[in-house]
């Protein structure tokens, strides 16, 4: 049987798991459907999200990027800090601060791994250390509290719209807006198809004239940028500022991004899959706390969600690859 | 004679410990399709990095179009209409038809944007021009490689281009995608287009070339019209010695039976298939991609534990339900790609000849280091392995040296029957002659019996007493290799299919 040219998509498959998903917990827990859950859940997707198309620029690339939880906290303290001590009530600068202070970090990134080639993982691994320790080493460790964040975050954060009595984040369409920029830069322009084919074959890439190390550059530039963005964001979404926040987020969005169906050896991935990876990665810790499973155990189903996803990843493009000898 | 397209005069490019291009003077003239020879490490490749501007030389004269170019970069070489097929192909595996197409001309126009439409056009201009149809949003990693060679060629064509330099065109194609690449490049040359040929193969520089170059150490040992030139003039050209024209006399016919196989079947793969072996015997075994035969090798070797049918060696029937049950029983496979399945590029020659015995060469849990070295040496110097020393890594040798390090290894197993899957692709000639030396010795002296899987001819004549043909998974023909004609086989293996 031939099926339709979509169902052979890897989004595809992400979808239906996620459909899936959702009627058989909503089936267990009807309290599934409450209007609240649901935004809940949507609300839970932002941040998260926004670090998954961080990650899955670098994917794309045939690297791996763990450096940006620390990123987006350095982005996120060091502004709030700086807009505390300027009294600056305000929304866009702090914003543009925080997206420039993830971009120089990620600036950091590109230089060790274009510059001196070295691994993204050792070279990312070392500098969200530097960086965290830089962070609480010298600008402090003090969690700003919510009477003490600025009051411009808090209302830009808990701005939402009200749908059947239920109030939806607008933090969802910062993020949605985000994926078609993202979407349209991987998809129409001709950087990003270089960074597609540079993670194809690097080699390829440089012989047929694409701009490799504007690529490189470009990339973990964007995923700083991301990052620190997605940094003050969450910031402004809980309404504390944490230096030591996002620990352990690396594996959650790198479990999304895969999940979503991008390659762990470059080349493949796309803005869809991830948001439906980063759906499905969300849902299914959310239900976990929902049915009362313990803590401890949202670390054993998301690793094991990072497993399976690989090797199901690993199985098709070695299916590919057999078709293609 | 028609004013050169390129003319190199007294080229020299060295590199550290080594002089790769030694005053070489090259030459090719527009519409001309040139054959340019030489074992590894001959100085073919460095010429086509010189040609497209990847290396500069430190001495001599490049001329193109009568205009002498002080330094030529890789920019210049293609806007002057050089480009260069790279075995590898350099496409993008994980993008379309369309956009591998597409792309390269979008960069060369500087764009910033991607349009898709556009793309497509393109790419179907491209593929009409060489009269091909490839399905345009098909991933290139999914297509054939003779249709990735397609694409790549569609791409090259794509350029003002006059000067198309292909590094090994043929190596992964099987006869008929040959004959298909070899029509084209006739095409491509009617359009005033200059081919330039890397090969190692015979046949192929013979049928396709007018003109053949020779390079031998660095240096042009040999230029000349293609009809000139034989197989033989060919091969002492390139090695600098005379290979070829022996033959294996193979042993007596009443010699004891090795191995005898009846009623073989693989499901799907290979059906019903009955051959012997005698001790001494090399036994060829050939026949299209996707004949069987290679899954015959892997059954014999114990990787399909569901054949059916019986296997015996020296008279005992064996079971080959795993790879070690077929070692146990005395079976060694050297497989086809040495690279992925056979070493461990990045250890020892010692180590990799010893991975397979190390229980052997050990006392309690430890390692007997002069029994180690011991047995390492000894098969360096019986296979003549060109090495410094035996704690080399693997992965500084030539392919040849390294084919002998993956003999050597199934040869300390000590096999009764020793099968090999290709025992010299991509192996440069005077290697290759070693290695056939070597296999016949080894035959004659242990008795082992040799079943040598391969698509070349010569290979197969010189080396072998009988030669199998598979097709379709059945055994469909036994020919005998005394005073059989290398055209015979080739007319039969493409009457196949």
């Amino acid at each position: 049987m031939r099926l339709p040219a979509f169902l052979h998509r890897s989004e595809a498959a992400v979808a239906l798991v996620l459909l899936a998903a959702i009627v058989i917990i909503g089936a267990i827990n009807p309290a599934f459907w409450q209007p609240d859950n649901i935004f809940n859940l949507v609300r839970a997707n932002v941040v998260i999200g926004i670090m998954a198309l961080a990650v899955l620029l670098v994917m794309i690339s045939g690297g791996i990027d763990v450096s940006f939880p620390a990123f987006a906290a350095a982005a996120m303290y060091l502004t709030v800090i700086a807009m505390n001590h300027f009294g600056y009530q305000g929304v866009v600068l702090p914003f543009i601060a925080a997206t420039l202070i993830g971009a120089f970090c990620g600036l950091l990134n590109a230089v060790f791994i274009h510059t001196f080639r070295m691994i993204p993982l050792i070279v990312t691994l070392g500098t969200a250390s530097v960086v965290r320790g830089l962070l609480l080493g010298l600008v402090g460790t003090s969690i700003v509290n919510i009477d003490r964040m600025p009051q411009s975050l808090i209302g830009f954060g808990r701005s939402t719209v009200s749908i059947a009595g239920s109030q939806l984040t607008l933090m969802i369409f910062v993020y949605l807006g985000l994926a078609v920029l993202v979407w349209l830069f991987l998809t129409r322009t001709m950087l990003g198809r270089g960074l597609h084919a540079y993670g194809g074959d690097p080699e390829s890439a440089r012989r047929v004239g694409f701009p490799t190390r504007r690529i490189v550059y470009a990339v973990y530039i964007a995923a700083g940028a991301l990052a620190g963005f997605a940094g003050l964001l969450h910031a402004s979404m809980i309404w504390l500022a944490n230096p030591r926040d996002f620990v352990g987020y690396e594996l959650d969005v790198i479990a999304a991004v895969v999940l979503g169906g991008a390659s762990i050896f470059g080349g493949r991935g796309s803005v869809l899959g991830t948001i439906l990876g980063v759906a499905l990665l969300v849902l299914i810790k959310n239900s976990l706390i929902i049915l009362r499973v313990d803590n401890t155990w949202q670390s054993v189903v998301v690793g094991a969600v990072i497993v399976v996803a690989t090797a199901v990843t690993a199985l098709r493009d070695r299916r590919k690859a057999k078709a293609g000898s | 004679m028609q004013a050169p397209l390129i003319e190199l005069t007294s080229i020299t490019k060295r590199f550290p410990g080594m002089t790769a291009l030694n005053n070489v003077d090259f030459s090719i003239e527009p519409a001309e399709i040139v054959c340019l020879a030489g074992e590894n490490g001959s100085g073919k490749s460095t010429l086509i990095k010189v040609l497209s501007g990847i290396y500069r030389p430190e001495q001599g004269r490049l001329v193109f179009d009568g205009e002498e170019i002080a330094t030529l970069s890789p920019r210049e070489a293609i806007a002057r209409g050089v480009q260069v097929i790279y075995q590898d192909f350099s496409l993008f595996p994980n993008l379309t038809v369309a956009e591998n197409l597409a792309l390269s001309r979008f960069l060369g126009e500087k764009r910033q944007l991607m349009n898709r439409a556009e793309a497509r056009r393109i790419g179907q201009e491209a593929l009409d021009r060489l009269g091909v149809s490839i399905d345009l949003e098909a991933e290139v990693g999914s297509l054939s490689t003779a249709d990735r060679q397609l694409v790549a060629i569609a791409r090259a064509l794509m350029s003002p281009v006059r000067l198309l330099v292909m590094d090994e065109p043929t190596t992964a194609l099987t006869g008929r995608e040959i004959d298909r690449l070899f029509a084209l490049v006739r095409e491509i040359k009617a359009k005033g287009i200059a081919v330039l040929f890397v090969s190692h193969k015979m046949r192929e520089m013979l049928e396709i070339s007018e003109r053949i170059v020779i390079f031998r150490n660095g240096r042009k040992v040999a230029e000349g019209s293609t009809a000139d030139f034989t197989e033989g003039s060919i091969t002492k050209a390139m090695t600098g010695q005379d290979i070829g024209g022996e033959r294996y006399e193979g042993p007596a016919s009443d010699a004891p039976i090795r191995l005898a196989v009846s009623g073989l079947s693989v499901p799907g793969r290979v059906e019903d298939v009955s051959f012997s072996l005698r001790s001494g015997e090399i036994v060829g075994l050939s026949g299209l991609l996707g004949s069987g035969r290679t899954e015959l090798a892997l059954a014999l070797f114990g990787l399909s534990p569901d054949h059916g049918g019986r296997i015996e060696i020296d008279g005992h029937a064996i079971e080959a339900k795993d790879v070690n049950a077929a070692i146990d029983a005395g079976i060694a496979y050297v497989p086809e790609d040495r690279l992925s399945e056979g070493l461990f590029m990045t250890q020892s020659i010692a180590r990799n000849i010893n991975a397979g015995v190390i229980d052997r060469l050990s006392s309690g849990p430890f390692v007997d280091k002069t029994a180690f070295s011991q047995a390492a040496e000894d098969t360096v110097s019986s296979l003549r392995i060109a090495t410094p020393g035996i704690e080399k890594a693997v992965g500084l040798l030539s392919g040849g040296n390294q084919q002998r390090v993956v003999i050597g290894r199934w040869l300390q197993t000590g096999p009764k029957v020793l099968i090999l899957n290709g025992p010299t692709v991509g192996v440069d000639v005077g290697s290759k002659a070693e290695i056939h030396r070597q296999l016949r010795k080894l035959a004659v002296e242990n008795g082992l019996a040799v079943l040598m899987i391969s698509d070349d001819v010569p290979e197969l004549i010189q080396n072998c007493n009988r030669i199998l043909l598979m097709h379709r998974g059945r055994l469909i023909d036994e020919i005998q290799a005394v005073g059989v004609e290398e055209d015979d086989i080739h007319a039969r293996l493409k009457g196949l299919d």
